[in-house]
Parts: C-alpha cells; structure tokens; sequence
C-alpha cells in the first residue's frame, strides 16, 4: 500500500533527534569544523540515544527492536539536519554493526555486536573507498587473495571514517569468487593506519588511510562466513544512508535561507520579496521534498528485503546533485555573508561537495 | 506505515488500465494527424477487456486511497496516448468541481454529464481573480456575459463551470462558478484551438451573451459576497489541490512512454544500463539515462505524495503545487532528453516520441503553470501573503 505515514516509534525517534540536532549537533558544528576535531563529550551524548543498540536484538546485548531502515534513514535526515559531520561520526560505527547483524554469521554477530551495546561509544569502521580516481565501489583494487586457509588482503582505503580509533575494520575487497567484505582488527600485522587525512569537507570526521601489506585473515573473518555476504547489497543500504544525511543537510540550508532572505533588504524590500529568490527557495524546497521521498521509497525495499540496487542508486544520485545545488545556492542567497565563515553557508558548502562522492560514509 | 508497494487489487486495475491504454496507442498517431475528430468513447478492439473501473471492488486497507489510485489510473492511461484521458467521459474539470464545490442536489443534477471547465478569457489566465465575464441576477435567473477561451473539453462536454464575476468591486470575493448546460440560449461555442500536442482533446472557446441559467445554477448556491474575504473563490481553487497531482500524472504517463521507447532503443544500440555503478565508469547515454529516469521517479513521488494527503483528508495545498511544478518540469526535461539519446529518428513522425515531446508540454501550463506552482510554494515557505509576494 502507498503510504507516507511513520509509525509512531518513527515519529518519535525523528522529533528527538530533531531536538538533538538542534540543541546539542549545531550549535557545535562550526567549532568543531574549525579545530577540524568531533568532541568526545559529544559522541557519548549520541551514544546515550541508543542510536547503534536499539536495533540490535537482545540476545547479542541490544534493545531488540525491530530491524528497520526506513527509522534509520528518517534518523540520518534529522541528524544531519544538526551537523552531517557530528552524525556521520555519532553514528559512523553502524557500519561495521549493522553488516554483521544483517550479513554476518552466527559467530561474527556473537563476538562483534556486543561490542555496540555498551555504555561508551565503540568505534569500528568500514574500509571501502580508495584513492583511484573515477573510483567505482563494485570494483576496488584492494585484493583478497585466497590462501589454503583464509586470504591475504593487500590494498590501499582511504576516507575511513572514524578509522583513527575504530577497534576493527571491514575491508571491501576483490575475492576471485567475487566482492567481499573482511574483519581486520586493528592490530593486525601488515595494517598500516594513517594520521587523519585533510578533506574539504565533513573536516571534524576523523578520516584515515589504511595500508594493506598482506594482511592475513581467517575464513570465519570474511563477514557472513561460508556464506559469502552480498557486498553489493551493503553499499544499498550505505547508499540510502547517504542519500538521508544529505537530504538534512538541504533541509538546514533552507531553513537558514528563509529567515535571512526575509530580513535581509535591497532595493526597500527584504529579497525574499523577489521571485529570484522567492522561486529559488521554492525550488530547494520541491528538491528537499523529492529527496526525502527517493529515500523512504529505497529504504522501505531495503525494510521489506527486497533489492533495492535501484532505488538506492536513485536516492544517492538525486540527493548528491540536489544538495549540491542548494548548498551552492545557500552561498548565494546569502551573497557575501555566504562566504564568509561567520555563517554555516559555506561549511554546508564544502560538506555536500564532499558527501556527494564519498561511497560508505553511513549506514540505514 | 511508509510504504511504497501497489496492493494486488490495485495491480488488477492497473494491469486492464495498461491493456486499454495499449489498444489505444495503435490510434495514438491517427487522432494526432486528424485533429478534429473525436476519439470514440470506445475503441472496437477494446470492447471486450474488462472494464477498469468496475475491477476497484471492494477497498480494503490494503488498498490505495482513490486520490492515489486516480493518480496511478491517469498514468496508466496516458502511457497508452494522451486521448483515453479523453474518452473517459465524466472526467471533465468542471466534474472535479462539481464533486469539490456542489451541493447534495447539484451533484444529483449534473453528476452523470461531462463537464468542462471554463476559466481563462483572453485577457486572464493565470491570475483567475482578473475574471471578466459577469454574472448579474434577474429574478430567479443568473444572466451570463463574457468570453472564454482554452476550455478543454469544451466541444464534447455536456456542460460548462464557467467563473463569473457577480461583483467587479469584491475582486476575487465576487467571483463564483456557475453551471451551464449544452444548448442553453446564448452559449456558443465559437471554436476549436489548434495545437502543439495532446490534439485528441478539444479545446474551444465559447462566447456567454446574454446567456440565462436558473438562479439555482449557482455551484455552492452561497449568493453573498462576503466582506474581507475571498469567499467562495478559495474553495473553488481548492479544486486544483485535487486536479493538479492527477494532471501531474498524465504527463509522467507520457514521459514514462518515452523513456521505455528509449530504453529500448538504447539497448538496440549495444548501451548497456547498469545501476549501482560510480557515474564515471557508466557511457554518458547511460548516465543521461539514468538521470531521467530518476528524475521521472522523483516527480512520480511527488505526485503520489500530494494525492496521498488528499486521501488523508490532510491539506495538500503546497504539496499539489510541489508535485505540479516537478512534474511539469521533469516531463520536459525527460522527454526532450530521449528525443537526445535516439537521435534523429526521436524526431521522426515515423515513431510517437515527437509526439510525447509534443503532448507532455502542456502539462506545465495547463492547471497552473510552473511559475505560479513557484509562486504558491514560496508564499508558503515565506509566510507571505499574495500582496507581499506576487
């Protein structure tokens, strides 16, 4: 049935995130941006929501509800509402988790998801992005290479976020059976991980660059085990989770624009009062709208376990060009003042040029 | 719940929706090259499909609203050719009206003719409150003056709801709907326009002179105009909320044609389309393919979301204005880009894409064009009224 109703857990999670992010993720988003640092006050606090355990069932230590996408992605959208940085790096270790608990065998869910459950904030991340150019997530360069037990990993990931603490990292790597994903622990020998890298945007998300040199790993380390986990199914839901957090971020943009444009005044009237405007924000507007639409659509097929390569494709696309075009025009509304870094304009700025191709960033 | 699934009963209908809309293609070009005839209101070869609408049955929860089920029905049906949406007679503007604005009676009275809806004049269109045509009352008559243009529908039509002004002074206040059947003295229809594209439907002007309909021809009947208000106007408008996503539908069904003709014709190309994979690696007509297709699914969304709150019983004024502007937009942009990935022969009258490039245009002007779908939007965004923002 065509619906867009959230349930009422939904409505909940959204109007507490919604708060979070306006009380406590944007009034730090600047600061944070400027020392290029997330605070770990801030990550506890995220942590205390239960963003990570809640959908993880109670036999592996989580809350046990249900398994659901569609909440998650309504989540990133307000997260990122607040600050895409602070809620891709509060919520960055929902990579790791939420592969094993949907792909993971029996034992990697055992050992690795109580891990998330505890009352500190867990950093684990995924390794999937590498520094070719025109990189194609389907295809990475890094090598799994069989051995007569396990593989031989060798590679080089880079935009590891929250790689600078992470407890594990789930490598994407080519297998000659096909894409895969592995655990590495971060003490693995042949794992080099760098300082954290400088990027144009999302600057306080700790990023690093991890080196594979023949990284040895197990069978039982290669997620989902003897049952080879669907790697390309993953990414959809990494994909969904983007699209989500760019969607908040253009819904930030307009919301800083609308009140600016209104008081703003040239030529005796506030800009607001041109249809060059006017029709500019009514178009961010359409855009936010679609969006978050091409999101609830390829999250709810990620909900029902259907493949949702499509839809998924669909909503990163979309919102990557979208928010593109309203943080740009988010400068402009604001003409001088949106380049300056007084106003969040141009952070919002750098952030959808960089969120826009980044593969792995986040996860529904 | 957040869902995005078509229920089996839905699909049932849907699925005898696509069979018509597939018989009615095969006549698509003829009634494209031969303007002035009228479509039959059944083709032969249709004649022994069931009939869609006597597949809704019993609704269960399951079950789409009628908003939506309207919407997809639409869509349904213009992939097929612009002219089914013609055929279907009961499905006139001045029906939505009559449905969104007549009283118990009014309904009873004309709900089985197909009703036009006459609003433009030749010297307003997009701004209705600048309506010329008078209405004065003459004992239990109304007395209509005036002259109407681009009144879809206007030949074949059973009767007209035609805005008139009952007092010039109230501005928008004054204005209110009236209904005027076929044959009444005074009402003529003057002409058929000529047209870019959907040239199966009709579209005529008509002259009011002198023109005397019962006083109870009034839609609403509220005969006063009130003061510091806009009356009745507002719920006359309120009309669009419900036209403007189904209108939206009919030109995705074009788009959608166009972009299966063009799928297939890029796969007779050897363009190999493939989803999930980084921009840069795919050719750029898939890419360009890709992003119409996407484009096509996120107006699609938008119209589906404005008719779902119109299910809800929820105000969807913005959102039909959303979903009107995205669709009108995105229906240009996806069939002029096909038009692009066939080359030359896309601007063949051998094939039908010319003629949904043709066809699909006016749904960004008809119904509100995009630039007063802007304009709504805005106003809402800014909390600005019509005077501070026009």
């Amino acid at each position: 049935m065509i619906a867009f109703a959230p349930t009422e857990e939904q409505a909940v999670a959204r109007d507490t995130m919604r708060r979070f992010a306006s009380d406590v993720l944007f009034p730090k988003a600047r600061e944070c941006d400027e020392a290029a640092a997330v605070s770990n006050s801030l990550l506890a606090q995220a942590w205390e929501l239960g963003l990570i355990a809640t959908q993880i069932p109670e036999a592996y230590g989580g809350f046990g509800a249900a398994r659901s996408p569609t909440t998650n992605a309504i989540v990133l959208e307000e997260l990122a509402y607040g600050d895409a940085t602070l809620a891709i790096a509060a919520t960055a270790p929902s990579l790791f988790a939420y592969a094993v608990l949907d792909q993971g065998s029996e034992e990697q869910k055992q050992t690795y998801l109580p891990l998330f459950c505890g009352d500190t904030y867990h950093a684990a991340a995924l390794a999937a992005v590498e520094p070719s150019p025109c990189f194609d997530a389907l295809k990475p360069a890094t090598r799994a290479r069989r051995k007569e037990r396990g593989f031989v990993l060798s590679g080089t990931k880079c935009f590891v976020a929250m790689g600078d603490r992470a407890s594990h990292f789930l490598v994407v790597a080519r297998a000659d059976d096909g894409l895969g994903a592995f655990i590495v622990g971060r003490d693995a020998p042949g794992l080099k991980i760098s300082e954290p890298e400088k990027n144009l945007g999302l600057r306080a998300l700790p990023t690093v660059t991890l080196q594979l040199e023949g990284v040895e790993v197990s069978d039982g380390d290669r997620l989902g085990g003897s049952q080879r986990a669907d790697v390309g199914r993953f990414l959809n839901h990494t994909r969904v989770a983007a699209a989500a957090i760019m969607t908040g971020l253009s819904r930030a943009v307009l919301d800083y624009c609308i009140p600016y444009a209104k008081e703003r005044v040239a030529f005796d009237e506030p800009i607001a009062r041109k249809q060059s405007i006017a029709f500019r924000l009514a178009d961010m507007h359409i855009e936010i709208e679609c969006s978050r639409w091409l999101v609830w659509k390829a999250a709810s097929q990620l909900d029902g376990g259907l493949d949702a390569t499509k839809a998924a494709h669909f909503a990163r696309a979309y919102a990557a060009e979208k928010s593109m075009w309203i943080a740009d025009n988010g400068v402009q509304v604001l003409g001088g003042h949106g380049f300056i870094r007084e106003h969040p304009a141009e952070m919002w700025y750098r952030n959808a040029r960089t969120l826009g191709v980044l593969e792995g960033i986040a996860c529904v | 719940m957040i869902d995005f699934q078509v229920s089996a009963n839905d699909q049932r209908v849907l699925e005898a929706i696509r069979k018509e809309a597939e018989i009615a293609r095969a006549y698509a070009r003829y009634y494209d090259e031969n303007e002035h005839e009228f479509p039959p209101e059944e083709l032969e070869e249709a004649k022994d499909c069931p009939k869609p609408l006597t597949l809704l049955g019993e609704r269960s929860a399951e079950d789409a609203g009628m908003a939506v089920l309207t919407t997809l029905i639409s869509r349904g049906m213009t992939w097929g050719d612009y002219s089914v949406q013609v055929r279907r007679p009961k499905g006139g503007l001045g029906n939505s009206a009559l449905q969104a604005a007549g009283s118990a009676e009014q309904k009873q009275q004309w709900g089985h003719l197909t009703l036009a809806m006459a609003i433009t004049e030749p010297g307003c269109g997009s701004d209705p409150s600048q309506v010329q045509m008078t209405a004065v009352r003459d004992g239990d008559h109304w007395v209509l003056n005036g002259e109407k243009i681009f009144v879809t529908a206007g030949c074949r039509c059973d009767g007209v709801v035609v805005w008139a002004t009952i007092d010039k002074a109230a501005g928008r206040a004054g204005i209110k709907s009236f209904v005027v059947e076929k044959g009444t003295p005074g009402f003529t229809v003057t002409h058929k326009e000529k047209k870019l594209g959907i040239r199966a439907d009709d579209t005529a002007a008509m002259v009011f002179e002198d023109c005397r309909i019962p006083r109870e021809n009034l839609l609403g009947g509220e005969e006063t105009v009130p003061k510091g208000s806009s009356g009745g106007f507002r719920s006359v408008m309120k009309t669009f909320n419900m036209t403007r996503p189904n209108v939206s539908a009919r030109g995705l069904g074009i788009a959608e044609a166009a972009l299966d003709f063009t799928r297939d014709a890029l796969r007779q190309a050897g363009v190999e389309i493939e989803y999930g994979r980084a921009s840069s690696g795919q050719s750029a007509a898939a890419e360009k393919f890709i992003r119409l297709e996407m484009l096509w699914e996120a107006a699609t969304l938008s119209v589906l979301r404005a008719a779902w709150l119109a299910d809800q019983g929820e105000s969807n004024n913005t959102e039909a204005s959303v979903c009107k502007a995205k669709a009108g937009a995105a229906v240009r942009e996806i069939t002029q880009g096909c038009i692009e990935l066939v080359g030359p022969m896309g601007a063949s009258r051998q094939h039908l894409l010319e003629k949904w490039f043709r066809d699909c245009r006016i749904t960004d002007i008809y119904e509100g064009t995009g630039e007063i779908q802007h304009l709504i939007i805005a106003r809402t965004l800014l909390g600005y009224t019509r005077n501070e923002l026009k």
